[in-house]
């Protein structure tokens, strides 16, 4: 070994002294984790004493309930009588249920529309508070506001918004001599009326997203920029975009979850309807367990939902990755 | 000129988001003919709505229920919680680092895999009907305990030294010394905690069949599904209002911290 070798070497095991045991050198922090002598007793016993509660409450109620889901899958079960192993049945019928890629065409139906507007609303109101302008508080704040109050009340208040002789916006719409619209009894309008609602409900959270990562962008990337006579668009697409990937990534990734997570919305607003264009996975899965008393099957769609969602993500991902590139 | 553009969209935007509720509110203090309209002031003030939904709903026991088993949740998650996280951050035992990656694995099984097997279990157990299938559930969450866990990382460690030093257990270091200093993380898991189960309404819909146990929210949806409104707009308004004036009551006061709470969840992934 050469002598500037050797040195080098002896940076690796910084400060050490001779003749120290491991103990002393744990405790002056130059052990790896992996080679710390082991803690004394009673460390042990608290520390177990404070995640036992966690470690059993996790086990029974995701554990269990994770492991049981594959035995469901195989079964047909109504909860009351035996349960009766069907094979792939459950899967097989899954594949070539109409109803559920029904629902999962509605999902993606949903997304095409509420992502892309909840992305420009969101990012363009982040942008206007992102200026040196007064009452951003309350601004933001109701903007917000929508975000929590919950979901059931959005719902209903919306439903009396779509409403077809009394709803407001059919109102508005005769005001300036244009047709009834039936935001929630057409077919082909239903589920871009809930997806307008959705996007209402959930874009401040958004906002408040992208303006956390506005403000997180140095300034003098900008001026650099004004320097270089680059147009604001040119500012927007060439810093701003690039800087806030991984907002946009989360936004992508949170209004994905929240699509795939659509319930109360449709239960409340359409029963899934009109002709299954509103029915969405978790709904179909409700109604499978709780209609038709079909848990092995409702909890095949719930394997299946939860598949998809993972992919979706994970291409968004990648995607977004990519474009980073 | 480009200010004024500026403003007049910030105000738009504002009224979009603030009239419908306005109008909401104002709706049920209108009879029912006049709900159609969109004028805010009542031209014939009348309470008959609420005096209907207070008929046909036990609508104070369902704030009550929720409140009760809200707060509840919220208390175990914050003690479990931090309890985890504490040892999870301070204490080294063997199966440390395994607790901690099932942990991170938890947050990523997505609810919909679990909730059919869940709602035969809470069954097997008896517990339909009951607030311990509302409660026992939802009594801890991994990513509160990682949140206190990342929070705890940033306290010094010659704090606790100091404390073991003057003969400190590991319980008091957590509850009378991280305590006090973890306010912030405190009010976030609570925040989050609180509004995730106060606004929850697939779980107690399988699990709640009987109306005095029901959460609000349950009960202003089946009351919105099952037409105990006979239809009557301003009714499922006033159900809907009643609902929704907690959580504006609270976001008033709290706005603040509800929305960074909120967003700091947002960044979690």
């Amino acid at each position: 070994m050469q002598p500037s070798e050797a040195k080098r070497f002896s940076m690796w095991n910084r400060g050490e002294r001779k003749g120290e045991s491991r103990r002393e050198k744990a405790e002056r922090g130059l052990l790896p984790a992996a080679f710390r002598p082991l803690p004394s007793q009673s460390a042990d016993r608290a520390g177990y004493l404070m995640v036992l509660p966690y470690v059993i409450h996790t086990v029974i109620f995701i554990g269990y309930p994770l492991a049981f889901a594959f035995v469901l899958i195989f079964h047909r079960w109504n909860i009351y009588s035996p349960m009766k192993w069907v094979g792939l049945g459950n899967i097989k019928l899954l594949l070539i249920d109409p109803l559920i890629w029904r629902a999962l065409g509605n999902t993606i139906f949903f997304l095409l529309i509420h992502i892309p507007l909840q992305l420009i609303i969101a990012l363009g109101l982040a942008q206007l508070l992102n200026q040196k302008i007064r009452g951003r508080t309350f601004f933001r704040a109701s903007y917000f506001l929508p975000v929590v109050i919950s979901g059931i009340v959005v719902t209903i208040l919306w439903q009396q918004l779509y409403a077809y002789e009394t709803g407001l916006v059919n109102l508005a719409l005769r005001e300036i001599n244009l047709p009834r619209v039936g935001w929630l009894t057409d077919p082909r309008i239903a589920m871009v009326s809930i997806a307008v609602m959705a996007t209402w409900k959930n874009v401040g959270l958004y906002v408040v997203l992208f303006l956390v990562g506005l403000q997180a962008i140095p300034s003098h990337l900008y001026e650099a920029a004004e320097l270089d006579g680059a147009s604001s668009w040119q500012k927007f697409r060439l810093i701003t975009v690039p800087m806030l990937n991984p907002t946009i990534m989360l936004v992508l990734v949170l209004s994905t979850i929240n699509g795939f997570s659509l319930f109360i919305e449709p239960y409340v607003m359409t029963g899934g309807g009109p002709v299954s264009s509103t029915l969405s996975g978790i709904l179909y899965l409700y109604k499978q367990a709780f209609f038709f008393g079909k848990m092995g099957y409702a909890a095949t769609i719930g394997f299946f939902w939860a598949l998809i969602i993972f992919m979706v993500v994970l291409i968004q991902r990648r995607v977004v990755e990519t474009e980073a590139v | 000129m480009k200010r004024f553009l500026l403003y007049a969209t910030l105000v738009v935007g504002a009224i979009i988001f603030l009239y419908p509720f306005v109008w909401m509110i104002a709706a049920t203090l209108k009879p029912e003919p006049e709900i159609a309209g969109f004028h805010i002031i009542p031209r014939h003030l009348t309470f008959e709505s609420y005096h209907f939904v207070f008929n046909k709903l036990p609508i104070i026991r369902g704030f009550v229920n929720s409140l009760f088993v809200s707060m509840i949740v919220t208390a175990s998650v914050i003690i479990f919680g931090s309890m985890t996280g504490y040892a999870l951050s301070r204490l080294r035992f063997r199966g440390r680092a395994t607790v901690y990656n099932v942990a991170l694995l938890t947050m990523m099984v997505p609810a919909q895999l679990t909730i059919i097997p869940l709602y035969t279990m809470i069954v097997g157990f008896g517990w339909v009907n009951s607030y311990l299938a509302l409660i026992v559930p939802a009594m801890m969450s991994s990513y509160s305990s990682l949140l206190f866990r990342q929070f705890f990382l940033s306290i010094p460690q010659s704090l606790v030294e100091a404390a073991k030093l003057d003969g400190c257990s590991d319980w008091r270091i957590l509850f009378s010394i991280f305590y006090p200093l973890s306010k912030p993380v405190i009010t976030t898991v609570a925040i989050l905690t609180f509004m995730g189960i106060w606004n929850d309404v697939l779980w107690p819909l399988m699990v709640i069949r009987d109306e005095q146990l029901m959460t609000m929210p349950l009960l202003v949806t089946l009351f919105a599904v099952g037409g105990g409104a006979d239809a009557r707009l301003g009714v499922q308004l006033a159900a809907a209002t009643l609902l929704a004036l907690p959580v504006i009551i609270a976001y008033i006061f709290l706005q603040r911290n509800l929305i960074e709470s909120m967003a700091s969840s947002g960044m979690k992934n």
